[in-house]
């Protein structure tokens, strides 16, 4: 019998026309793959986000597995002996059976933490990217305001899982969302009865966020980050100005193989520093809170740092209490207004920032480039603001640590953070709008003048100047004439003719710079390419 | 009534003849000199009573005092006197009287340095001590003899025999709220604070347990038992202040503030240098 030739080469294309023939995904993939993607390292923030996601998905599966969501009480008898014969629910007992029985499972539980907590801080971190960038103009509000509803979802998906081990701490916390809804005029009571059917905490409250936090809230999730993403695609990644950027094109690496590439690099990268925090560094160590009881609270009771600021909004608010005599009286806590009010807002503005916004420059352009955050100072300075504002509260939230392990007054501290909020958010205004000021000047003053080069002249009158090497053609004057694009201007000598550092390496240079003479007795051995003479502004 | 009927003979004595007196009217110089004579009757009865009373005193104390509480005195005339007074009763405005707190409050205090105090403040903090151990010894000798008060049982293990469940247990529903949940301390009101407990010794958590010491309330034998107070000590000694953290790192157990910030300093931080190194790849 005669074999027949088998070509290796020809196998992947083969089995292609084969895929296709069935499937018709020729034209559809191709033009998937080559799909074009700008690169810049601040646009790969999300992507955590993305990533860390995929991680609390993978771990949060493995915990399901074994997480018992019932208020049942039982007496542990597992292995951690500071806990034997204690009463508590069988959400706690499971969480610490995980925790101490269960192969892996304490590595998986404080992963899942860490990677929460990361997706939280990504999120922020690229929502700042996209604020001050000015990505969330039109056409992208919408995917703005999806991005921000998932920082709310995420938000919510944090708290449920805060809540569920039952222990401690999460008790405390539980019993802190319960006072905020009681607080809420008129319908307070029935929510806070509806949610906990009945008083807190009840018999149901963990099945119920167990059911949010392992379904409702992850679909709500992977539907939210699907459209987002979806939206990326359809709208186009924006993209810096720069050589050969217009607004209406898309400068950047093909999605295969190099951006897919580099992308399944980075989750690996992710996933690695996800999985040493939760090997490495413990969180959550719910075998110290013990189990919840009503009567125990422990100092340092903080909630996850992305909820802390209304823990610090409730710590800095006076105790305002407002007495409304409508028939046998009827009274609105001061917890309402840092706890209800405040987040209400801090929702509603931001989620519509991006309209607000277009509405103040009478602006209905489509935007494809970003912007540098110093050429738009005042939502640079908005921005800083916000974000002081949000750290000051976040710092308040923590106050009793900062006031114990730094020697202050607790009340001191109270104090300092009631003024901090009304005054550190328009310094930092105030000194951003500036700051941004001084970037552009001197942006403009480069390409006027050219780069400093450091090297003083003295005049033949004895006045000394610096020279300034121009970035372009020169007037009579040595002013240059260039146009501010938006983009890096040169400020250094060895950057110029380029945007950037042409090679270089991560952690050295890969081409290295000419050695200078050593000293004016020794001369550079080898006659020196001949030079363009640098000239010097208005000197000569 | 009877009482309505004054000057009666029936009463007689220094009254009636006083209200006699009183009724019939004198002359200046003898109206002064029966006061100066009445003056003087009373200082010299209130000096003698004095003179009687007050050596009395002295001579039942002083042979009380056994060879220890005399060096303890010796110590605390030198360095305790001007705050707490002669005889520990206390300053006002300085220092409290010492008089009942007992030997275990000596002990804590002097023991863990925060008694000398450097200065008034807030709360007394915990220094290098200044007295030895001995020293320390006789000083709550003293007071101890002086006046009384709780006394931490001998021996320096003094968790044995207690579980560390019911010990965790009451550590929570008694101690956490202040002293936190991993041990650590916390802060209190207007620059107060419960401190870390994990570095103290058996005797130092038995006597800060029994007197309360700065703002600590007091957990008597009433509260906790001696053998609750032995759980609770075993629980702080082989549970929180063994380091033995099986996630890791424990970030100083503060909870979810150094989480937070670890997740940025650390998390963040690495996952944007990989970020700068992946886009600086092209």
């Amino acid at each position: 019998m005669k074999r027949r030739r088998f070509d290796l080469a020809a196998v992947p294309g083969k089995a292609a026309r084969e895929v296709d023939d069935r499937l018709q995904v020729n034209t559809p993939l191709r033009s998937l793959l080559n799909k074009v993607f700008p690169d810049h390292w601040s646009f790969l923030l999300g992507e955590i986000a993305l990533f860390s996601f995929i991680v609390l998905l993978l771990t949060g599966v493995y915990l399901t597995l074994f997480f018992e969501p019932s208020l049942r009480e039982v007496t542990y008898d597992g292995s951690f002996a500071p806990l034997r014969n204690t009463h508590m629910s069988a959400a706690y007992e499971s969480s610490l059976n995980i925790s101490f029985d269960i192969r892996g499972g304490l590595v998986m539980r404080q992963m899942h933490h860490w990677a929460a907590l990361l997706f939280m801080a990504s999120i922020i971190v690229h929502m700042m990217r996209i604020f001050f960038t000015g990505a969330f103009r039109k056409p992208r509000e919408l995917n703005w305001m999806i991005g921000y509803l998932l920082f709310w979802v995420g938000f919510l998906a944090g708290f449920t899982g805060y809540s569920l081990p039952d222990d401690g701490l999460s008790g405390t916390g539980l019993r802190i969302a319960s006072a905020i809804m009681l607080s809420i005029p008129v319908v307070g009571t029935w929510v806070t009865t509806a949610i906990f059917a009945g008083e807190f905490p009840g018999h149901i409250i963990i099945s119920r966020f167990f059911i949010a936090h392992v379904l409702l809230i992850p679909g709500l999730l992977v539907a939210l980050i699907t459209v987002h993403l979806g939206l990326v695609f359809k709208q186009k990644h924006t993209q810096w100005p720069g050589p050969g950027r217009t607004n209406s094109n898309v400068v950047g690496e093909r999605m295969f193989p190099r951006y897919a590439l580099k992308q399944g690099g980075f989750f690996m990268i992710v996933f690695g520093v996800i999985a040493l925090l939760g090997g490495l560094v413990q969180i959550n160590p719910i075998w110290l809170f013990g189990p919840y009881e009503a009567g125990v609270v422990s100092a340092a009771s903080q909630p996850d740092w992305y909820v802390m600021f209304l823990d610090g909004s409730t710590r800095l608010m006076p105790p305002w209490e407002i007495n409304i005599p409508i028939g046998s009286g009827y009274v609105i806590p001061p917890l309402f207004w840092p706890t209800v009010v405040l987040p209400g807002i801090l929702t509603m503005v931001p989620l519509f920032y991006p309209f607000i916004e277009a509405r103040l420059n009478r602006d209905r352009e489509l935007h494809n480039l970003l912007q540098r955050p110093r050429d738009v100072p005042g939502r640079t300075a908005l921005g800083a603001m916000a974000v002081s504002f949000w750290l000051v509260l976040t710092l308040s939230g923590a106050n009793d640590v900062i006031a114990d392990k730094f020697f202050i007054s607790l009340n001191a501290m109270t104090w300092a953070g009631r003024i901090g909020l009304i005054v550190v958010p328009p310094l930092a205004y105030y000194f951003t709008y500036r700051i941004c000021l001084g970037l552009q000047q001197h942006d403009r003053e480069v390409l006027a003048h050219g780069v400093e080069t450091g090297i003083i002249r003295r005049l033949p009158d004895g006045r000394f100047v610096e020279v300034h090497q121009p970035l372009g053609q020169t007037d009579e004057h040595g002013h240059g004439e260039l146009e501010y694009v938006g983009w890096v201007v040169p400020k250094k000598m060895n950057r110029l003719g380029a945007l950037g550092p042409a090679i270089k390496g991560f952690f050295y240079p890969i081409e290295k710079p000419v050695e200078a003479p050593v000293s004016p007795g020794h001369p550079p051995v080898e006659p020196r390419a001949e030079r363009e003479e640098i000239g010097s502004g208005g000197s000569r | 009534m009877t009482s309505d009927t004054p000057g009666g003979d029936r009463s007689g004595g220094l009254l009636s003849r006083l209200r006699r007196a009183r009724s019939t009217p004198r002359g200046k110089t003898r109206r002064r000199l029966g006061a100066a004579v009445r003056l003087l009757a009373a200082l010299i009865l209130a000096g003698g009573a004095y003179t009687v009373f007050a050596p009395g005193l002295q001579a039942q104390d002083t042979p009380k005092l056994t060879t220890a509480a005399q060096e303890g005195k010796s110590l605390f005339d030198t360095s305790c006197v001007s705050c707490h007074g002669r005889n520990a009763q206390g300053v006002e405005g300085r220092g409290p009287s010492l008089i009942g707190v007992g030997a275990a409050s000596v002990e804590f205090q002097v023991g863990t340095g925060r008694m000398p105090l450097a200065r008034q403040e807030a709360q007394a903090e915990a220094k290098p001590p200044v007295f030895s151990d001995d020293q320390t010894t006789q000083l709550s000798q003293y007071v101890q003899e002086l006046g009384g008060g709780p006394q931490v049982p001998p021996g320096e293990n003094l968790h044995s025999g207690g579980s560390i469940d019911e010990g965790g247990r009451l550590f929570r529903i008694n101690c956490s709220s202040c002293h936190s949940f991993g041990g650590g301390g916390g802060a209190l009101s207007s620059g107060k604070y419960a401190p870390d407990i994990k570095s103290a010794s058996d005797r130092q958590i038995y006597a800060a347990m029994l007197t309360g010491p700065q703002n600590m309330p007091v957990f008597g034998d009433n509260q906790l038992r001696p053998e609750q107070k032995a759980d609770i000590i075993a629980y702080v000694q082989q549970t929180l202040a063994e380091d033995r953290d099986p996630g890791g790192l424990n970030l100083g157990r503060l909870g979810p503030a150094t989480e937070g910030i670890a997740i940025f300093l650390v998390g963040m931080v690495a996952l944007i240098f990989a970020a700068l190194w992946i886009a600086g790849k092209s």
